[in-house]
This record gives structure tokens, sequence and C-alpha cells, in this order.
């Protein structure tokens, strides 16, 4: 990268190198979470943007953010959306085609426009003083001195996003709590229930799957008296994923039938 | 190679979490752009102190990630509620003030 008018001094060359391989992948990383079309591989490449950031402060000599950064990003954060993808359905893969009429050129160019801004202006900034480095901040150890700036100057603010950390997870809790409108079906309700329907015909309750003789899974449909495969018998999520097997080929021929 | 590299890195970071926030439909998607977004921020506070030679970016940084937690777990669960009510995750679906 050329260096313009910005003159903080550089850095030593192992860095460097770190920086020259790191950097472009954690780009390439960043870049694909906007083009993938699944969730979850956005969350994947988000994570490794995140390793590598925390890569960054290590180099940085940030010790302790970079490891508040592996645990606290990448362990806790990462680990929520995951979670969340779960709950709301890693299926809903986003559709990539715009809603709003161009509204993808507008964004990428006011994006270059942006970005262009910016490191135009990191470009022309002048600290008229090099790097001090951490080297003197850290003489008693990272995390200590950290700890000394929470603990003296910044008390208040630490205060204040305690109370904050707590009102968030009661909000979360407010938020994701739901009220049953009705208790929920027992086995005796779901009896009469079936009892209760137009005809009869899974008074009984549905058939069970598998085709017990050949080959007995839950995601085999089982075999009618007619050969026919039963839908009502497989579970409604292993139809919706697909994860069914043909049952027809566990079906016995005429020859074997006769044996 | 010249520290602001850093800085650079961070603008270029901020700009593609820029642009997924606008063009993601997916919420969740459009959530973890703006954890890109903050995380190019931090990368900035952390260099920014190295220049100056001191620790407060640092702890700026260490109150951004906190900050950050705190969204996210009350964003998803947001994102929870609407998907439980209207049984999908996509921001262009919740546009009930619009009509």
């Amino acid at each position: 990268m050329i260096n313009l008018a910005l003159d903080v001094g550089t850095t030593a060359g192992p860095e460097s190198v770190l920086f020259y391989l790191l950097a472009p992948l954690s780009v390439l990383a960043s870049l694909g979470m906007l083009l993938v079309k699944k969730a979850v591989h956005s969350a994947l490449l988000l994570a490794w943007v995140m390793v590598s950031l925390a890569i960054f402060y290590i180099a940085q000599d940030a010790l302790f953010l970079g490891i508040v950064q592996i645990v606290v990003y990448t362990g806790a954060v990462m680990m929520l959306f995951l979670f969340i993808l779960m709950l709301v359905g890693v299926d809903t893969s986003d559709s990539l085609e715009e809603n709003i009429k161009g509204l993808r050129p507008i964004a990428i160019i006011a994006a270059i426009g942006f970005g262009g801004l910016l490191i135009s202006l990191i470009g022309r900034a002048t600290f008229n003083r090099p790097t001090i480095g951490f080297i003197l901040a850290n003489a008693g150890g990272n995390a200590n001195g950290i700890a000394e700036q929470l603990f003296t100057k910044y008390v208040f603010a630490f205060e204040v996003v305690s109370a904050l950390l707590i009102t968030a997870a009661l909000g979360a809790m407010v938020l994701a709590h739901s009220q049953k409108s009705r208790s929920q079906f027992a086995q005796r309700d779901l009896s009469i229930a079936r009892f209760r329907k137009s005809d009869l015909k899974d008074a009984a309750g549905l058939p069970g799957p598998g085709v017990y003789a050949l080959h007995n899974a839950v995601d085999v449909p089982a075999l009618l008296p007619n050969g026919q495969p039963a839908p009502s018998s497989i579970s409604a999520v292993l139809q919706a994923r697909g994860d069914i097997i043909e049952s027809s080929k566990y079906q016995l021929t005429q020859e074997e039938e006769e044996k | 190679m010249s520290i602001a590299n850093y800085l650079y890195l961070s603008a270029i970071l901020f700009t593609i979490g820029a642009i997924g926030v606008v063009v993601r439909r997916n919420a969740i998607v459009v959530f973890m752009c703006i954890e890109l977004m903050l995380n190019a921020a931090n990368l900035a506070f952390v260099t920014f102190a190295r220049i100056n030679g001191n620790l407060e970016g640092q702890v700026v940084a260490f109150f951004t990630m906190v900050v950050a937690a705190c969204e996210v777990v009350v964003g998803l669960a947001i994102i929870v509620t609407i998907y439980r009510s209207r049984r999908s995750a996509s921001v262009d679906d919740a546009s009930l003030l619009k009509r």
C-alpha cells in the first residue's frame, strides 16, 4: 500500500508479513459474507474475520483485547448467532434478487464514495509525531494497565455498562418469553380429537415408519398392504428436509413373496 | 509497513459492513454486518491507541465490545420475536408501518 502523508512510523518485519497475509484474507472473507447465500456461511466467514482481527490486536501488543475478542466475539456472540440461526431456520436462505429497484448499484456507488472518503481522509491526516507504541504503557502488564484505567478513570462508565448488561439480559428475557394462549394437548386430548374426526381412518394412530422386514428406519415410509408407500408414517420434519429414502426399493418382489 | 495500513483495513471492513447492512435482506445477516462495522471501529481504536501510546483507546474498544454484546442479545431476541409472529426473518417483510 502506498504510504501517503500519514507518517506514523513503520512496523517490524514479522508484523508486516502477518498483516499482508491476513488483511487480504479478512477483506475477502468479509466480501464473501455479502455474497454467499446461506446465513450459516456468512456466520462462519464473520468468525474468520473476527479471529484475524484478534490476531491483529495481539500483534499490536493489545493482548487483553485480543483474548477478549476471541472469547467474547468468536466464542459467545457467534455462538449466539448460530443458535438463533438454528432457531429461525437454517434453510431460510436469502433470495439475492433485489426488492427495491436499483438499490444494489446505488449502494455500491455510495459505498465506494464513502470508503474512498475514509481512505483519503486517513491518507491526508498528519499527526506530526511518530508512533509511540504500547511498550511504555504495557510496562506493568497489559491487563493490569487496562484494569488501572477501568477502575479509576472510567469506573462510572464501567458501572453504567454493567447496568446496561443487566437491562439487556432482562430485555432479551422479556422479548423471547412467549405466553402460551392454551394449555398443551395431552395424550388424552389428542385421542379424543382423533375419535371426534369425521372418519375413523386414523383413530388408532398413524402408521409407524420403516419397512420392517428389510429396512427398519425412521426415514423410510411404511408400505401399505397394496404396496403403496404411506406418507403419513413419516415425520413432517423429515419430509420438509427431503431426508426420505424411497420405500419401493425395499418392496418384496413377486418371487420373494412366493418363497 | 506503515501502521496506517491498519487504519486502511479498518476503513475497508467498515465500508463492506455498511454495504451489507443496505443490500442484504436476512435480518440476521444484516446484524452480522453491523458486528463487522463495530469490529472495524475497534481495530481503528486500538491502532490509534498504539499511535498515541496510551491504553485509553483499548479501554474504549473494550466498552464497545460490551455494548455490542448487549446489542446482539436484544437484537436477536427481537428477530426471534418477529420470526415467531411473521414466520420470516426478512427485513423487507416487516413493513407494517408503511401500509
